[in-house]
C-alpha cells in the first residue's frame, strides 16, 4: 500500500515538475499576479482630479482651494468657469467632484455670516465620491475651526490598530496569499484527473491494483505541496519585500494552510470528477475561483452582503482562511481565534473530500 | 470529364515538407502521379507521411520544395469545387442531421439548386442512409459516418477524390462496403486516392504508392511488388503449442525472412533460392510478403522477454472465465450472456463490428466495468470480490497509447513498477530488465509522448508485463503500426504464451486474429461464433459456400448469416 | 451560385447554436449567474458596522453620547465598561472599531475643558472599513457635541459648512454603478469565449479541414462566425439590461439607442479577440484558458469597474489603456444612471471600433488557408 501510494505521489510530482515550462508556469504567473494585483486591486482613492468653480475669488475661497491643491490624495485641480463647464466635467468624468464657491463667499465669511461650500460628486463612482467627500469636509472643517480661532468643544483621537497608516497594501497582500494559492491549487487538482481521462491513461490506473483512495490521495498531495511552496514564497516576499508585518503564529498559519488546501483539494476533485474533459474542468475551476474571490471578503467585505449570502459564505473555505491570513500577518491573532476560523475548513474538507470520492466511484465506468 | 485520360489528375514532383524542427521530413523528395479512373492506394504505417501528402493535394499545406499540381494548376490555387476530400475524421458536423450536412456541403461546393434534390436522392440511395436522413450525424455509427463523409465529398461529382484513411478504426464489414462504393465511382472516370494502413486493401488497388518515413519506397501496380515474393512463400501445417515453438525456431533461421502464424499453420517467406523446410507447401505470395521483404524481413523468433519470464504454474484452473457476463446501459443491452473460459497459455481473440459489444466484454473482464449480471474471473480471482488480487495478476495494454506522454521513459517504467508493488532492488532489477529487453536504453530520458511509434509500442508492452502477470489483456494492440513492429510485438506474445501466459486480445486486424488459438465473434451484444480461426473459416465455407476463405471472409460471412437469420426470424414473427 | 455559400454557412451556424446547448448556456445562463454574484456579493454600501463602545464614565453626558452611537443607523454597538473587554473582539474581527469614552469625560466636559477627547480604535486590517468607522464616529460626535452645546447655552453659529451633493446616485447605492460595470465584464467574457470556442471546435473536430477544402472564401467563413454570435451577444446584453433594471433596480436613464450603439461597438473587440484566440490556438481547451485570461481578468481587474484606475501605479495604469472594457465601463454606467452623453459615447465607440478592427486584422492574419 505504502509503495503504491508513494509511486502515485512521485508520478504526480513528476507530471507537474518535469516540464521546465511547467515549473515556470507554477511560479512565475502567481508572482506576476502578486505584483499586478497587489497594486491594481486597490480601493484607495489617490491621484484623483477635482474641479473648482470659484465665483467668489476672495481670500477665503482661494485659501481653501490652495489647501485642496495641497492635499496628497488629489493629483490635479481643474479650474472651471461656468455652471455648464462644471456639469460637463462631471458628466464626462474629467473630475470626480466639483467644489463650488458662491459669489460673496469670502465677504460673508469675513462678516461672520454663515457661508457654504458646495461639493458636487459623481455618484457613478460612489466609493470614490464618498471617500473624497470625507477628505474635503475635513479640509473645510479644519479651515472653519481656524477662522473661529478655537477648537471644537471636544475632539476625537483616532488610532488605527494593526495598520496605523491604513496602507492598502497591508490589506491586499495577506489577501493575495490566499487568492493566489486558491487559483493555483484549484487549477492543479481540477485538471489532474480530467487530464488523465482525456489522455486515456486513467483506465490504465483503474486496471492497476491501485485503490481509489490511493489514486485520490496521490492526486491531492502534490498540489498541496505546490500550494504550500507558493504560500511560503509569498510569506517571505510580503514580509521582507513589501514590509507587511508578520506578527502572529507562523506555525499555526501552516496548520491552517494545510486544512485550507485539503478543503480546496476536495472542491478541486469534485470539479474534476464531474468533468468529462479538461475544458469542462477548466471552466469549473474558473467558476469556483470567481466564487471564492467574490465571496471571500477580498473583493468587498462580507459584512456588506445580504444576510442569505453571508450564510452562504460560511461554506466557502477561502472566507475563513482569509481571516486567518490577515490575523497572522497584521493582528497577532491568538491561537483560539485562529482555530475558530480554521475548524470550519475541517468541516468543509470532511464534506467535499468524501463527496469527491463517492462521485468518482460512481463515475468510474 | 476533363482532360485526356493519359493526363494525370494530380502530380507531385520532388516534394519535400518538413514540420517544425523535426530532423526527418514528413515527406522527402516524393514524386508521383495520380490518374483518372483508377483506384490509387497510398500505403504506409502511421507517421509515414500519408496525411501530409493528402493535405498537400487538397491545397491545405504548402510544400517546402517541389511542386504539387492538381487538375492542371498548383494545388493551393486549384478549383476546389472539383476536388472531393474526406479528412480522417470525416469532417462532419455532429450536431447537424445527415441531410443538413449534405445540404451544407452542396451549397458550399456551389451545386445548382435544381440538380440538388436529384443528387441527394442518388447519394442517399448509394450510401443507404435514406432511412437516417434526419438523424444527427453524431448519432450515427462509425461505418455510417464514414459513408456520410464520403457522400459529402461527392455532392458534386469531383474529378479527384481524396480519402484519408477511411478504414481506420472501422470493422472489416463496413470497410468492405465502403470499398465497394468507391469502386463504383471509378467507372465515372474519377481519380481516387485511398490512403490506408491495411496492406490487404492496398493489394486490391490499381496502383499503389508505398510510403515509409516520408520516402516513397514503391510506386506501381501492387501485383508487380507482390511478384517479387513469387516462389518464396510457403505454408507449413502445425498444431497447438507446437506451432508457436516452431515459429520461434524458424523465424530465427537465416534463410527464413518472415514467419507468421495463420490459424493452424505457419506462413513462411524464404530468402531467394533457399529451400523450404520439409513438409511446407508452396502458396501464392501476398502483397504483405513483398512489403516485408522490401523492409528487410521480419524480426527473429526469439523473445528475450519470454526467456526471462517465469513459467506460469499450471494449476489446472482456467485463466479467464466469463460466466454469463451481461451489461445493460439503461434499456440498451451492450453485452448479453457472454460465456467462455480460456485455459492457461492460450491466446483468445474477441472479434466483432464496432459497437457490437466486444469492448464492453473486454472492459468487464479487466474490471473497468461492473457487469449487470454474471461473473468474471481472472487467474482464479473473482472480479467482484477480489478485485485487487485480480488486477495484480493482469497486465493491460490499451488501444490508444495511454502511458504518460509528458513523463520520461524511465519515469513511466518506475511508476508502473511502483504501482504493481515493486520496490527497492526489485524495482531496479525489473526496470533494468525491461530496458534491456525492449532496447529502451537510448530513450530513457526522453518524453514518452515524443517517441517513434514502434518504441512507444515496446514501452507500452514493457509497462504491462513488468510485474510478470499470468494474464495479459490487449485492446487492439497494434493498430496503425507497420508490419515489422507488429511482428516484433507478436514474437513476444508468442514467446510469453509458451511460458504459460494467457492472452485476451481484441482486434480489427485479421493478421492479428490469425495468431489466436480461439476466437469469439460478438455481434449485436451476443456471441455468435466461437472456435479456432480454421474452424471459423470452415464454418463460413459451409454456410457461405466460399472456397478457401480468408479469416476476413469468414468474419463477414458469419455476420451476414446472422443478419439473414435474424431477418428471417423477424419476418416469421 | 457563389452567393449561396454565405447563407449556407449562416444557417449551419444558427443550427449549431440551437442544437448545442453550450453556446446558449454561455450566452444566457452564465451572465445571469455572474450578474447575480456581482450584484449581491460586491457591495461598498456599508449598512451597519459592528463597533464597541467602552463607556468608562457613568456621568450623564457620557451616557448620552453612548446612546447617540447606539441609535446611529451606521453602527451596531456592543457596549462594555472597559476597553479590555472589547479588545479580543476587535482582534477576532467581530468588531471593526471601538469608541473609548474615558472615565473623566463627563466631569471635564461639564467643567468646560476643551482638551477632553474620546478615542476611536479601528481595525486597520480592513482599511476601507477603518476609515469609514473613523469618519462616522467623528460625525456622530460632532452632531452630539453641537446638540449638547445648544442645550447648555454655548451655541455658536456654524460659520463655515460643507454641503456635499451626490449626482446621479444620491443614495450612493454602489449597486447602481457595479451592476452596469458587471455587465461590461460579463459581455467581455462571453463575447470572447463564444467565438474562441466555436472556431477552435471546428479545428478540433476536423470540420475546418473539410471546409477549407471547399471553395469557401476566408472572409465568408469568418463573417459567418461573427454575425450569429454578434446577435447572440446583443440578445445577452438585452437580457442583462432587463435583469439589472427589474431585479437590481438600477435606473435606466439613457436611451436604447445609446445602449445599443455602445453594445454593438463593444462586441467588435470582444468577438474579434475571440476569433483571434481561436485562430492561434485551434484547440478549445487552450482557447477557453486564453479567453478568460485575456478577456475576463483584465476586464474585471483593470477596467475601473471595481478598482479605481486612478489609484493604480503608473505602469499598471498604462496597461489599462489596452483593455477594451476600460472604455466601455464608464459609458455603460453613464447610460444607466445618467443618461445619454453622446460626446462621451462617441469617443468610447470610436476607440472600441478601432480595437475591433485591430483584432479582426490579427485574426485574419492568423487564419491561414492551411492546416499545418
Amino acid at each position: 500500500m505504502g509503495g503504491r501510494l508513494w509511486a502515485m505521489i512521485v508520478k504526480e510530482l513528476w507530471a507537474i515538475l518535469r516540464d521546465p515550462r511547467g515549473r515556470i508556469i507554477l511560479v512565475v504567473p502567481p508572482l506576476m499576479q502578486l505584483f499586478v494585483l497587489g497594486f491594481a486591486t486597490t480601493l484607495e482613492v489617490k491621484n484623483t482630479a477635482i474641479g473648482i468653480y470659484d465665483r467668489d475669488g476672495g481670500a477665503a475661497s482661494i485659501e481653501i482651494a490652495q489647501r485642496i491643491v495641497g492635499s496628497p490624495n488629489i493629483r490635479a485641480v481643474l479650474p472651471l468657469y461656468s455652471e455648464a463647464e462644471a456639469r460637463a466635467a462631471i458628466d464626462r468624468q474629467k473630475v470626480v467632484a466639483v467644489v463650488s464657491f458662491a459669489d460673496g463667499f469670502s465677504a460673508d465669511l469675513a462678516a461672520g455670516r454663515p457661508a457654504q461650500v458646495q461639493g458636487i460628486f459623481d455618484g457613478r463612482k460612489s466609493n470614490a465620491a464618498q471617500i473624497m467627500s470625507g477628505y474635503l469636509s475635513t479640509i473645510i472643517a479644519g479651515y472653519g475651526a481656524e477662522l473661529a480661532g478655537q477648537t471644537a468643544s471636544f475632539s476625537t483621537v483616532t488610532v488605527h490598530w494593526f495598520n496605523p497608516n491604513l496602507q492598502y497594501l497591508w490589506f491586499t497582500m495577506p489577501g493575495l496569499v490566499v487568492i493566489i494559492t486558491t487559483i493555483s491549487g484549484l487549477g492543479l487538482t481540477a485538471q489532474s484527473v480530467a487530464r488523465e481521462r482525456e489522455l486515456g491513461s486513467f483506465s490504465q490506473l483503474l486496471v492497476s491494483p491501485l485503490r481509489l483512495s490511493e489514486i485520490l490521495i496521490g492526486k491531492i498531495v502534490p498540489p498541496m505541496l505546490v500550494g504550500a511552496f507558493n504560500a511560503t514564497l509569498y510569506l517571505v516576499l510580503i514580509s521582507q519585500l513589501f514590509g507587511v508585518p508578520l506578527t502572529g503564529s507562523v506555525p499555526f498559519f501552516y496548520v491552517s494552510l494545510v486544512l485550507y488546501l485539503l478543503a480546496l483539494a476536495g472542491v478541486g476533485l469534485l470539479i474534476s470528477s464531474v468533468s468529462q474533459t479538461q475544458q469542462q474542468a477548466f471552466l469549473g475551476m474558473f467558476f469556483a475561483s470567481v466564487l471564492a474571490i467574490l465571496l471571500s471578503g477580498y473583493a468587498s467585505p462580507v459584512e456588506n452582503m445580504p444576510l442569505w449570502l453571508r450564510v452562504v459564505t460560511e461554506a466557502v473555505p477561502t472566507r475563513h482562511f482569509l481571516v486567518v491570513s490577515e490575523g497572522v500577518f497584521l493582528k497577532d491573532m491568538p491561537i483560539a481565534d485562529l482555530w475558530a476560523n480554521s475548524w470550519p475548513m475541517v468541516l468543509i474538507a470532511a464534506v467535499t473530500l468524501p463527496a469527491a470520492a463517492l462521485l468518482f466511484r460512481a463515475r468510474m465506468e | 470529364m476533363t482532360g485526356a485520360p493519359d493526363r494525370p489528375a494530380a502530380r507531385l514532383s520532388r516534394v519535400t515538407r518538413r514540420f517544425g524542427k523535426a530532423a526527418v521530413p514528413a515527406l522527402d523528395q516524393v514524386s508521383l502521379q495520380i490518374r483518372a479512373g483508377r483506384m490509387t492506394g497510398l500505403v504506409g504505417p502511421d507517421g509515414a507521411g500519408k496525411t501530409t501528402m493528402i493535405r498537400l493535394l487538397a491545397g491545405l499545406l504548402d510544400p517546402d520544395e517541389g511542386e504539387v499540381e492538381v487538375l492542371g494548376s498548383p494545388a493551393v490555387s486549384a478549383d476546389r469545387s472539383r476536388i472531393g476530400y474526406m479528412p480522417q475524421r470525416f469532417g462532419l458536423y455532429e450536431d447537424l442531421t445527415v441531410i443538413e450536412n449534405l445540404r451544407l456541403y452542396a451549397r458550399l461546393r456551389g451545386l445548382a439548386a435544381e440538380s440538388r434534390q436529384q443528387r441527394f436522392d442518388r447519394l442517399l440511395d448509394f450510401t443507404d442512409l435514406r432511412r437516417f436522413q434526419s438523424r444527427l450525424a453524431g448519432n450515427l455509427s462509425g461505418g455510417m459516418k464514414q459513408k456520410l463523409g464520403l457522400a459529402c465529398a461527392l455532392v458534386e461529382t469531383p474529378d479527384l477524390l481524396l480519402l484519408d484513411e477511411p478504414g481506420v478504426g472501422v470493422d472489416p464489414l463496413s470497410r468492405r462496403e465502403l470499398w465497394g462504393m468507391v469502386q463504383q465511382l471509378l467507372t465515372d472516370g474519377i481519380a481516387v486516392l485511398w490512403s490506408t494502413a491495411y496492406l490487404d486493401e492496398a493489394a486490391q488497388c490499381d496502383e499503389v504508392f508505398l510510403l515509409n518515413e516520408g520516402r516513397l519506397i514503391y510506386g506501381g501496380p501492387p501485383q508487380d511488388l507482390t511478384r517479387e515474393a513469387e516462389g518464396a512463400t510457403y505454408r507449413l501445417a502445425a498444431q497447438g503449442l507446437a506451432r508457436r515453438q516452431l515459429l520461434s525456431r524458424l523465424a530465427d533461421r537465416e534463410e527464413v525472412r518472415d514467419a507468421t502464424i495463420q490459424g493452424a499453420a505457419l506462413r513462411l517467406l524464404m530468402a531467394p533460392g533457399a529451400p523450404p523446410p520439409s513438409g511446407a507447401l508452396a502458396v501464392p505470395p501476398r502483397f504483405e510478403d513483398a512489403f516485408v521483404a522490401r523492409m528487410g524481413g521480419g524480426p527473429g523468433g526469439r523473445s528475450a522477454l519470454a526467456e526471462s519470464y517465469p513459467e506460469v504454474p499450471d494449476t489446472g484452473a482456467p485463466a479467464i472465465e466469463a460466466e454469463g457476463l451481461t451489461r445493460r446501459f439503461g434499456s440498451f443491452t451492450a453485452a448479453s450472456d457472454i460465456r467462455f473460459t480460456v485455459p492457461r497459455g492460450e491466446i483468445f481473440g474477441l472479434l466483432g463490428p464496432n459497437g457490437a459489444g466486444k469492448s464492453t466484454t473486454f472492459k468487464m473482464l479487466c474490471g473497468l466495468l461492473h457487469p449487470s449480471a454474471g461473473r468474471g474471473r481472472v487467474a482464479g480471482h473473482d472480479l467482484g470480490h477480489a478485485r485487487a488480487a485480480a488486477r495484480q495478476s493482469l497486465g493491460y495494454m490499451a488501444q490508444k497509447f495511454s502511458l504518460y506522454g509528458d513523463l520520461s521513459v524511465r519515469q513511466n517504467l518506475s511508476f508502473f513498477a511502483g504501482v504493481y508493488g515493486l520496490a527497492g532492488a526489485g524495482r531496479r532489477r525489473a526496470m533494468e530488465r525491461m530496458t534491456e529487453i525492449f532496447h529502451l536504453g537510448p530513450y530513457l530520458k526522453q518524453n514518452a509522448g515524443g517517441l517513434p511509434l514502434g518504441v512507444r509500442q515496446r514501452l507500452s508492452l514493457a509497462c504491462a508485463v513488468m510485474h510478470e502477470p499470468p494474464v495479459l489483456f490487449l485492446d487492439e494492440p497494434t493498430s496503425g503500426v507497420d508490419p515489422i513492429v507488429r511482428r516484433e510485438f507478436w514474437t513476444h506474445i508468442n514467446g510469453l504464451v509458451q511460458r504459460g501466459v494467457t492472452v485476451l486480445v481484441t482486434t480489427h486486424f485479421m493478421e492479428e486474429a490469425e495468431y489466436c488459438d480461439r476466437i469469439l465473434v460478438i455481434y449485436r451484444a451476443e456471441q455468435i461464433a466461437l472456435g479456432s480461426p480454421d474452424q471459423l473459416k470452415a464454418e463460413a465455407a459451409g454456410t457461405g459456400g466460399l472456397s478457401d476463405p480468408t479469416l476476413e471472409d469468414a468474419f463477414v460471412a458469419l455476420i451476414e448469416a446472422r443478419e439473414t437469420a435474424v431477418g428471417r426470424a423477424g419476418a416469421a414473427a | 451560385m457563389r452567393f449561396a455559400r454565405f447563407p449556407a454557412l449562416l444557417i449551419k451556424e444558427f443550427r449549431q447554436i440551437l442544437r448545442d446547448p453550450s453556446a446558449l448556456l454561455i450566452a444566457f445562463v452564465l451572465p445571469i449567474i455572474l450578474l447575480f454574484l456581482f450584484g449581491y456579493a460586491i457591495s461598498f454600501d456599508i449598512r451597519q458596522v459592528k463597533i464597541g463602545v467602552a463607556l468608562q464614565d457613568d456621568g450623564a453626558p457620557a451616557q448620552s453620547l453612548a446612546t447617540a452611537y447606539r441609535t446611529s443607523r451606521w453602527f451596531e454597538v456592543t457596549q462594555a465598561h472597559e476597553l479590555a473587554e472589547l479588545e479580543p473582539d476587535l482582534i477576532a474581527g467581530h468588531l471593526r472599531g471601538i469608541v473609548v469614552i474615558p472615565a473623566d469625560f463627563s466631569a471635564r466636559l461639564e467643567a468646560g475643558d476643551r482638551e477632553v477627547t474620546i478615542q476611536v480604535i479601528t481595525d486597520g486590517a480592513q482599511p476601507n472599513t477603518a476609515s469609514f468607522v473613523a469618519n462616522y464616529v467623528e460625525g456622530v460626535r460632532a452632531t452630539w457635541a453641537r446638540a449638547w452645546a445648544e442645550d447648555h447655552g454655548q451655541v455658536r453659529p456654524a460659520v463655515l459648512s460643507f454641503v456635499p451633493r451626490f449626482w446621479f446616485n444620491a443614495e450612493l447605492t454602489s449597486r447602481d454603478f457595479l451592476v452596469p460595470g458587471a455587465i461590461a465584464v460579463v459581455m467581455a467574457m462571453i463575447g470572447t469565449l463564444l467565438t474562441a470556442l466555436v472556431v477552435a471546435r471546428e479545428w478540433e473536430r476536423g470540420t475546418m479541414e473539410a471546409l477549407l477544402a471547399t471553395p469557401v472564401g476566408m472572409a465568408e467563413l469568418l463573417a459567418s462566425k461573427v454575425l450569429p454570435y454578434f446577435l447572440l451577444g446583443l440578445g445577452s446584453m438585452a437580457m442583462c439590461t432587463t435583469l439589472a433594471v427589474t431585479l437590481f433596480d438600477v435606473p435606466f436613464r439613457g436611451s436604447a439607442l445609446g445602449l445599443g450603439a455602445l453594445s454593438m461597438a463593444f462586441l467588435m473587440p470582444a468577438l474579434g479577440q475571440g476569433l483571434w484566440i481561436s485562430a492561434i490556438t485551434k484547440n478549445q481547451f487552450v482557447a477557453s484558458q486564453l479567453a478568460l485570461v485575456l478577456g475576463f481578468l483584465p476586464s474585471m481587474m483593470l477596467s475601473g469597474f471595481v478598482f479605481e484606475i486612478a489609484s493604480m501605479p503608473a505602469p499598471v495604469r498604462a496597461v489599462t489603456y489596452i483593455v477594451p472594457a476600460r472604455y466601455l465601463v464608464p459609458s455603460l454606467q453613464t447610460v444607466f444612471v445618467v443618461g445619454d452623453i453622446w460626446p462621451m459615447f462617441w469617443r468610447a465607440i470610436g476607440v472600441l471600433l478601432l480595437f475591433g478592427l485591430g483584432f479582426f486584422l490579427l485574426a485574419i492574419r492568423a487564419t491561414k488557408r492551411r492546416v499545418a
